[in-house]
């Protein structure tokens, strides 16, 4: 099923949560919105599920308005945060109760009923702790009771709320393949919610990245790391190292390189000398012997595992710089707290510095 | 292994570093315990000792006397009528409530609460100048012929309003407590309305529900202010327990009274217990509000 968001807004009162959002979805992919809290993320969700209504704007499945439809008429599984199980009901029961509250002339006999919820139950593999209480399962058995109930009613279009938040680091990757393939299996159209961007970048086909109602980028998850399109998402996917610098002309020359200064909206670069951030990923950056590129001090090592992470003070920027080794080139330099060292830059992108958000906009909530 | 030494060791000296000394705690329960006895259980067993204090004949005498009987008949009727309104209109008022944001919801939920905060008396008496003959309805009620005050109507009006909060105050931090995911989801799987709330919403309540009955039922057979002041207390017709008992009492019929009393008593005991046993039962399922 194609999900289609035409400019939606959606206000709260006084708060804006979305403002005039568009987005298309392909039938079975798996999309990930991906933001800080306060970001609309899970608002967005809403809406698409129906559980909430847009101000202004349409919400499209295949193309026809479900803006008139209520949520129990989109055949949307709806997984919620925290999983919203009926807690007087046993998990059998929780299963079965999108096939009991049809209308009779249409429910299925109680047989097929209970031949319907013991094959979702032993798909999500917990057919043994049907005659139990959400109260007596874990988190992650209760997450399979809540995926299980909502796929119960053969849903053309899976959403799921912050599905792995409250779970363990563990339980949280095996949750993750596992939701993976059975998208994969069962055809679904799947929309999840995260702001964990590890998440994002692992299991879905294509990320939405928001930020204070509106979308900053969409794109697959190599697209959004590698070539971020605002400073948010730069900021926000992955460690980066943001570099206050003087835009010439367009350009930078920054630790050896040149580089060509961009807007995301296409607002032209001012003519002169303005104000820029240089944003720098870690890895690419290099370490050098004294004496050759930007000099530089070793501020903090940490070295355990496969990459050492070098802190550098450069001279004229204020916030310490971070660089990730190999193993290999870390042991190469022999490098300590105090040394002296050369940095160099081997790909970085700027943008002047009224495009970029305030330290941590990310985290702030509205 | 050091650790598992210490460790021993803790438990060896049996001193438990969060609680009184021996004394302390002797001197606290046995004050708690005299102050309980004197004040509740010594009124409670005096009632039942002075309205057996004429022997099992005398007891069940006062209490086939047709005036008691129909003091008992019309606090069971009071109580028939207004415990199922106010639990209907406490679950709403509590769904409402909890379940939704509307303009006016402070004000609402001051307004239940209202019937606690004012005497009783009062309540009887807005019945009165309402109702009553000088009342404000009072001439168009007196040719269309009805009455109300000094009649069953008028009980029954006061009797609701005095317990009305009950069954709501029970229920408010429940279902707030309980949030609207599992509606939420309840329709998100395709149940209607009224679906939702029979399936879902009511069985999360039912324990609270209960509860908020009983000590609802409870006050609406032994209110006696706001009772009183409607009442009018025409013996045979008017009179509730509560109010039968003071007649008794005041008559120096005291075996009567007591014997009416501890029905009463008794009643309030059986309420009690079951209370007891759903607390103890259901604990994590009730409310907040134990008043």
């Amino acid at each position: 099923m194609v999900i289609e968001v035409r400019n939606v807004t959606k206000k709260f009162d006084t708060f804006t949560a979305l403002r005039g959002l568009n987005l298309q979805v392909q039938p079975g992919e798996l999309v990930a919105l991906l933001g800080p809290s306060g970001s609309g993320k899970t608002t967005l969700l809403r809406v698409i599920a129906g559980l909430e209504f847009a101000n202004e704007g349409q919400v499209l499945f295949d193309g026809k308005d479900a803006g008139s439809r209520h949520v129990g008429e989109r055949r949307v599984g709806f997984v919620f945060q925290h999983y919203a199980l009926f807690r007087h009901m046993t998990v059998f029961e929780n299963v079965a109760f999108g096939l009991r509250v049809v209308p009779r002339q249409r429910r299925m006999s109680d047989s097929d009923i209970k031949k319907r919820v013991l094959s979702l139950l032993s798909l999500v593999q917990l057919d043994r702790l049907s005659d139990r209480y959400p109260t007596q399962l874990s988190g992650g058995q209760r997450q399979r009771v809540a995926l299980a109930r909502a796929l119960a009613i053969e849903p053309l279009v899976l959403l799921l709320d912050e599905p792995f938040g409250a779970l363990d680091a563990k339980v949280r990757k095996e949750l993750r393949r596992w939701l993976r393939r059975l998208h994969d299996d069962m055809g679904l159209t799947s929309i999840f919610v995260t702001h964990d961007q590890e998440e994002a970048l692992e299991l879905a086909d294509r990320v939405v990245v928001m930020n204070q109602g509106a979308i900053e980028q969409v794109g697959t998850p190599e697209e959004v790391y590698d070539t971020p399109a605002t400073p948010f998402v730069y900021e926000f996917l992955g460690n980066v190292n943001r570099v206050p610098c003087r835009i010439n002309n367009g350009k930078v020359s920054l630790w050896g390189i040149d580089v060509a200064a961009e807007t995301h909206d296409g607002t032209p670069i001012p003519e002169g000398d303005t104000a820029g951030f240089a944003y720098v990923r870690p890895h690419d950056i290099e370490l050098t012997p004294v004496g050759q590129g930007e000099p530089a001090v070793v501020r903090h090592v940490a070295a355990a595992g496969p990459t050492a992470r070098i802190e550098v003070s450069v001279q004229g920027v204020v916030p310490l710089i971070e660089a990730q080794l190999s193993r290999k080139r870390y042991l190469e330099l022999g490098l300590k707290v105090g040394q002296q060292v050369g940095i160099a830059a081997r790909a970085a992108r700027v943008f002047p510095a009224s495009a970029s958000p305030s330290p941590m906009a990310g985290s702030v909530s509205g | 292994m050091i650790a598992k030494n210490s460790g021993e060791e803790i438990f060896r000296t049996k001193i438990n570093p969060i609680t009184e000394g021996r004394a302390m705690r002797i001197g606290l329960i046995t004050a708690s315990l005299a102050y309980m006895l004197l004040f509740l259980v010594l009124p409670v067993v005096t009632v039942f000792v002075e309205a057996l204090g004429k022997g099992v004949g005398t007891y069940f005498e006062a209490i086939k006397d047709p005036a008691a009987l129909s003091a008992i008949k019309l606090t069971l009727l009071t109580a028939a009528i207004a415990v199922p309104l106010n639990m209907i209109f406490g679950v709403a008022a509590s769904w409402a409530i909890a379940k939704f944001d509307f303009r006016g919801k402070s004000v609402l939920i001051t307004l239940i609460d209202l019937p606690f905060s004012v005497s009783p008396v009062i309540s009887g008496l807005i019945y009165v100048l309402l109702f009553g003959a000088q009342g404000f309805f009072g001439s168009w009620l007196a040719e269309h012929d009805v009455q109300i005050v000094f009649a069953v109507p008028g009980i029954v009006l006061a009797t609701i309003f005095v317990t009305f909060p009950f069954v709501a105050r029970e229920l408010i931090p429940l279902m707030q407590e309980q949030g609207t995911e599992e509606e939420e989801a309840a329709r998100s799987l395709g149940a209607g309305g009224w679906q939702t709330f029979w399936r879902v919403t009511l069985p999360n309540i039912r324990w609270g529900l209960l509860y908020g009955v009983l000590l609802c039922n409870a006050r609406a057979m032994g209110e006696f202010g706001a009772v009183s002041v409607v009442s009018g207390k025409i013996r045979g017709l008017t009179n509730t327990m509560p109010l039968h008992v003071e007649i008794l009492y005041n008559e120096y019929n005291i075996v009567a009274a007591f014997a009416v009393a501890s029905l009463l008593a008794f009643l309030a005991l059986v309420t009690l217990v079951a209370k007891g046993l759903l607390e103890w039962a259901y604990g994590h399922e009730l409310g907040g509000s134990r008043t």
